[in-house]
């Protein structure tokens, strides 16, 4: 057998299916707290080089720590969502290694009591059942500052800004089995902290970082391959990307009768490929040991229970909710609980409007499309939910038509949101009061225009009837009810036939 | 001018106008300038102190003066004062300005002391003898051929070469004692927390604290008031009050000591200093406290643990003096490695390199467990049993050292000798409460030797109370 | 327990020290000196003792999420054995892989 003759053995789909993907994710966030988590330096990213600096996050001589309070709560908030054991009891630990970027030589972290353990996050896959993923832990622990390599031939320039910027690391069991999987467990990760105001989840300004532990294995075996550990996807798609190489590359390996090292990699973006960033025998030795300078914490139960009551109602309670009990679909309950912002204003919407799948429409629809135009918060814009509802209603009426709502009545609410909406309607002249004998010369008007169309929607090319739809809404000036023209339009041209 | 070993003697003279502390201030210059060659200062603050002291004595004279006006002190180069630089003793640091003063140094200064330079010291605390540092070995001024012991060496000798009125050093497992007792004078080290870390540079991070080095008691009480207390920076500090020790110096009743027996009969031990221990016991017995032997099980055990510990913190600590950020960069760096290889390598002396190197080992991978892990459970069992005497017992009394400070150069190898003296420092610093040295006697050749107690944690009111009862006791003989 | 000359070379590279051939004798001596005082330490039993880790009572030392700006950027590269006002530079990493 040839060399390529293997390769092309290796590659086919049927071998590929012998082996099931083993994937574990750890997931650093960066929190949007105003200090880092052991100095009250600001954590705000932007600022010039060097500027978010104290004695203690640049660990000069003689420096001590001490644990930013906000940073205990967010870590307790994202536990409680993802449904973890709260160890009341935890503590830091020295993490110690050399890093240009690293002040101290060593990283405050938690090892040993690390704040949560045992939780778990639920993912929806498309056309399957959803599957809780374990987590390992979540801790608390410092991030280091920047270096950057490329911008001096001879010189490494080290940023100090990010040293001691507080992280969450949250660490997943190997439970995740696809690209898919890894991509929506990310998300939902970048969900949860977005809805806990923890994190802002940028992936690509570094808030939200990724680590995949990627092996294979022979479907049904009972242990785990080994191995590689693929550091620092800034995206998700370069978290599928990475994932989708390192299975074949791995499958490749062992095809071939080679070993896994158990190294960490780096994935090249540009490529597509993995190469080592460290092999087994550097393997970093960071003599753990509990850290002297941190007493330890001793959480209490009562002041748990207190944030758990603070928790907002979380995306997988609302989409069980949406689905369940609004009968909203899982796709549409899915884009409004994107946004803990839009799904507030969608729960505020339907405490006034009962219509639960028109208001969704409206708000995964024109809402939506506003705030990603203007770039603005939904509390900036200002509309009132009321006002939504009460387009809602209007319709549901049949007082005005749903293209005159969204392209006349909505744009006006926009620039004026105090206005009533009532009144929009009456001054823009949008309330149906056609007749039927208005309507039915409207209907005259606009099949007569087209006499070829009504050929081919008798010859059964039914879309045209969204032309003579909106020649008639033109010609009415919007002011005709769409259920009713729509009736009479299709008898009319089948009267043509 | 006459040598003033108190304070409230300066603050007196300064307010009856027969003393300028400008005056007194150019005195100590002068001295330090004549007495160079004990080598116990490694910068001179000369300007700084001499226009505080203009300031300073004006408030004393209009009574707005802080309780420390009229102290004129130094600090040891391991303690942070902005703009100045702190060495801790070491290449590494020769040229680093700290930017921000420690918490003592600042409530130092609250209290108008005058600071009037930064003393040398073994290279970032790591010695007995002084004379590992980087600005040479520190003299003892009772014999110049001799070590003023260590690591709090210069702080030392500066008191009782009455170069300052008083010093502030650090105490992490017997630097300031020790030394204390090789000069002559008193040294306390409070119990763990007491004192605020902050602008300390660390050495080993769960024993490290500062002590005041005085002529007497009072000082030290003084000084003990004015840094101790709760730190906002030092998260391991206590958030016990502060009680007024200068207020409570006045000792009635009687004592129960434990003394240790052990400590007693080994034959490192020189005989002047048993004979010195022995006498004390003896006045204290006459004088009607309850002074007995208390065997402890655990002596053979305090050394071995200290230095598991202490080693592997300093490892971690002096990991920063990297030569990336901030200190000594070697000029024969040509990358990140070689920076760091170089940097230190070059920088470190080779006491702080060993134990850099054995701590490193002691918490690698595999040695964790079976050596850092069962080090801190052995800690307990130390501190729980000295706990426990403690508890029936007021005091332990015991010699601060086995015998009178030694030869320069003589670095005594001989392992019982070496071994004794680390045990009778330690055990309060494994156990993190207060012990005080004092001198309460002399060698046939005027040597200084100190007797040591070990007090109750944050009992520093009653341990100082005693200690100047014992004092007066054994100066009246 | 083995310890030899790789010990002394991984432990040296850890503490991110250079150790010359003389003092890897020294070194090796005083290595083992660890093992007996861990020797002795073993001779008492601590099975249900717990470690000391704190010399402090005190817990939950928690401070303020408050922005205190101390120091400036100036005041931060002061004592940089190089920078340009703007970065700390050292010589660069040599790329391992």
């Amino acid at each position: 057998m040839t060399a390529m003759d293997t390769e092309q053995k290796v590659m086919t789909e049927e071998v590929l299916n012998k082996y099931e993907l083993v994937i574990g994710l750890e997931i650093h966030a960066q929190l949007a707290t105003k200090t880092k988590i052991f100095s009250s330096d600001p954590a705000f990213f932007g600022a010039e080089p060097n500027k978010h600096t104290t004695p203690v996050s640049l660990g000069l001589p003689g420096t001590l720590p001490k644990i930013n309070e906000e940073v205990v709560t967010c870590a307790v908030k994202l536990g409680l969502a993802t449904h973890c054991k709260i160890n009341l009891v935890n503590r830091f630990d020295r993490k110690n290694y050399f890093y240009a970027d690293l002040p101290k030589g060593y990283q405050i972290t938690q090892d040993e009591l690390p704040i949560c353990q045992k939780g778990f996050i639920v993912i929806n896959l498309k056309d399957k059942e959803e599957k809780k993923i374990r987590l390992n832990r979540i801790h608390m622990e410092e991030d280091a500052g920047k270096s950057m390599h490329d911008k001096d031939d001879r010189y490494s320039l080290i940023d100090l800004n990010r040293a001691g910027v507080p992280l969450l690391e949250i660490v997943s069991e190997p439970d995740l089995r696809s690209a898919e999987e890894a991509a929506a467990y990310l998300s939902e990760v970048r969900r949860i902290v977005r809805y806990l105001d923890v994190c802002d989840g940028n992936m690509e300004e570094g808030s939200l970082r990724c680590d995949a532990n990627i092996s294979v294995r022979l479907k049904g075996a009972a242990e785990y391959g080994c191995r590689c550990e693929v550091k620092n996807l800034n995206s998700i798609r370069n978290l599928q990307r990475a994932v989708n190489y390192e299975f074949r590359r791995q499958v490749q390996l062992i095809e071939s009768g080679e070993r896994i090292d158990q190294n960490t990699l780096n994935f090249d973006a540009a490529t597509g490929v993995t190469s080592v960033l460290r092999s087994k025998e550097m393997a970093l030795d960071y003599r753990y040991f509990p850290e002297p300078d941190l007493p330890p914490l001793h959480l209490s139960q009562d002041w748990v229970d207190e944030l758990r009551k603070e928790l907002p109602v979380l995306p997988e309670q609302r989409i069980k909710r949406y689905t369940s009990e609004l009968g909203l679909s899982e796709y549409d309950a899915s884009l409004l609980t994107n946004d803990r912002s839009v799904a507030d204003f969608y729960e505020e919407l339907i405490s006034v409007s009962s219509n639960y799948k028109s208001a969704a429409n409206w708000v995964i629809g024109p809402v939506q499309s506003l705030l990603n135009e203007s770039g603005k918060e939904i509390s900036e814009l200002g509309i009132p939910a009321s006002a939504i509802a009460e387009i809602i209603q209007l319709v549901e009426e049949g007082k005005v038509n749903n293209s005159a709502a969204t392209q006349q009545i909505f744009p006006v609410l926009t620039a004026s949101p105090g206005k009533q909406v009532n009144e929009i309607a009456r001054e823009l002249n949008l309330f149906i009061d056609t007749n039927e004998d208005d309507l039915d010369a409207f209907i005259e008007q606009a099949v007569s225009k087209y006499p070829d169309k009504v050929v081919e929607y008798n010859k059964g090319k039914k879309g045209v009837l969204g032309l003579f739809m909106g020649e008639l809404m033109k010609v009415s000036g919007g002011k005709i009810d769409p259920k009713t023209a729509n009736k009479l339009l299709i008898s009319k041209l089948e009267s043509l036939k | 001018m006459e040598k003033y070993t108190t304070l409230s003697s300066v603050q007196q003279d300064i307010k009856d106008s027969k003393l300028h502390l400008r005056q007194l201030v150019e005195a100590y210059l002068q001295r330090i300038e004549e007495n160079k060659h004990l080598n116990a200062f490694v910068e001179v603050f000369a300007e700084e102190a001499r226009s505080q002291a203009e300031i300073v004595n004006s408030r004393l004279l209009d009574g707005t003066a802080g309780k420390l006006a009229g102290m004129v002190i130094g600090i040891k180069d391991l303690i942070c004062y902005q703009n100045h630089i702190v060495s801790a003793g070491s290449k590494i640091l020769d040229n680093y300005r700290s930017v921000f003063s420690s918490t003592v140094v600042e409530r130092l200064l609250a209290e108008d002391a005058v600071i009037i330079g930064r003393q040398n010291c073994d290279e970032f605390a790591m010695g007995g003898s002084n004379e590992n540092s980087f600005h040479g070995p520190v003299k003892n001024n009772a014999d110049n051929s001799r070590v003023p012991g260590g690591s709090s060496g210069g702080s030392a000798v500066a008191v009782q070469a009455g170069l300052c009125m008083a010093s502030l050093g650090t105490d992490t497992g017997g630097s300031v004692r020790q030394p204390a007792a090789f000069c002559g004078v008193v040294g306390l080290k409070p119990t763990y927390g007491r004192v605020s870390r902050h602008g300390v540079i660390a050495y080993a991070s769960s024993f490290d604290q500062v002590g005041p080095i005085t002529n007497s008691v009072e000082d030290a009480a003084l000084l003990l008031e004015v840094i101790a207390g709760h730190d906002e920076y030092d998260s391991t500090s206590s958030t016990l009050p502060v009680p007024a020790y200068t207020q409570q110096l006045d000792f009635s009743g009687k004592k129960r000591i434990a003394y240790l027996p052990e400590t007693l009969t080994s034959e490192g031990l020189d005989p002047e200093v048993k004979a010195l221990t022995e006498k004390t016991i003896k006045e204290l017995q006459e004088a009607g406290h309850a002074v007995e032997p208390i065997s402890f099980p655990y002596l053979d055990f305090v050394v071995p643990t200290y230095y598991i510990l202490t080693m592997a913190e300093a490892s971690s600590n002096l990991a920063r003096y990297d030569g990336v950020h901030y200190g000594y960069r070697s000029p024969n760096a040509t990358d990140l490695e070689s920076t760091y290889k170089k940097s230190r390598s070059e920088g470190f002396g080779a006491e702080v390199k060993r134990r850099i190197l054995l701590g490193s080992f002691v918490l690698s991978a595999g040695h964790y467990d079976a050596f850092y892990g069962k080090a801190q459970r052995v800690r307990r069992v130390i501190r729980e049993k000295t706990d426990e005497i403690l508890q029936d017992h007021d005091f332990i009394l015991l010699p601060t050292t086995p015998g009178p400070a030694f030869g320069i150069g003589e670095k005594t190898d001989d392992p019982v000798t070496m071994y004794l003296a680390d045990i009778f420092t330690v055990q309060a610093s494994l156990a993190g409460i207060p012990a005080i040295s004092l001198p309460l006697g002399e060698t046939k050749t005027n040597l200084p030797l100190g007797i040591q107690l070990i007090g109750k944690r944050f009992g520093e009111s009653e341990l100082l109370a005693f200690s100047k009862y014992i004092l007066n006791v054994t100066k009246s003989r | 327990m083995n310890l030899d000359n790789e010990t002394i070379v991984r432990i040296a590279h850890l503490a991110r020290l250079e150790v010359n051939e003389s003092e890897k004798e020294s070194l090796l001596k005083d290595m083992n000196n660890i093992l007996h005082f861990m020797e002795k330490l073993n001779e008492l039993d601590t099975t249900d003792v717990e470690p000391l880790i704190y010399l402090t009572d005190e817990i939950n030392v928690l401070r303020e999420d408050v922005v205190k700006q101390e120091i400036t950027a100036e005041a931060a590269l002061l004592n940089a054995p190089l920078h340009d006002g703007t970065y700390f530079k050292v010589s660069k990493v040599i790329d391992k892989g």
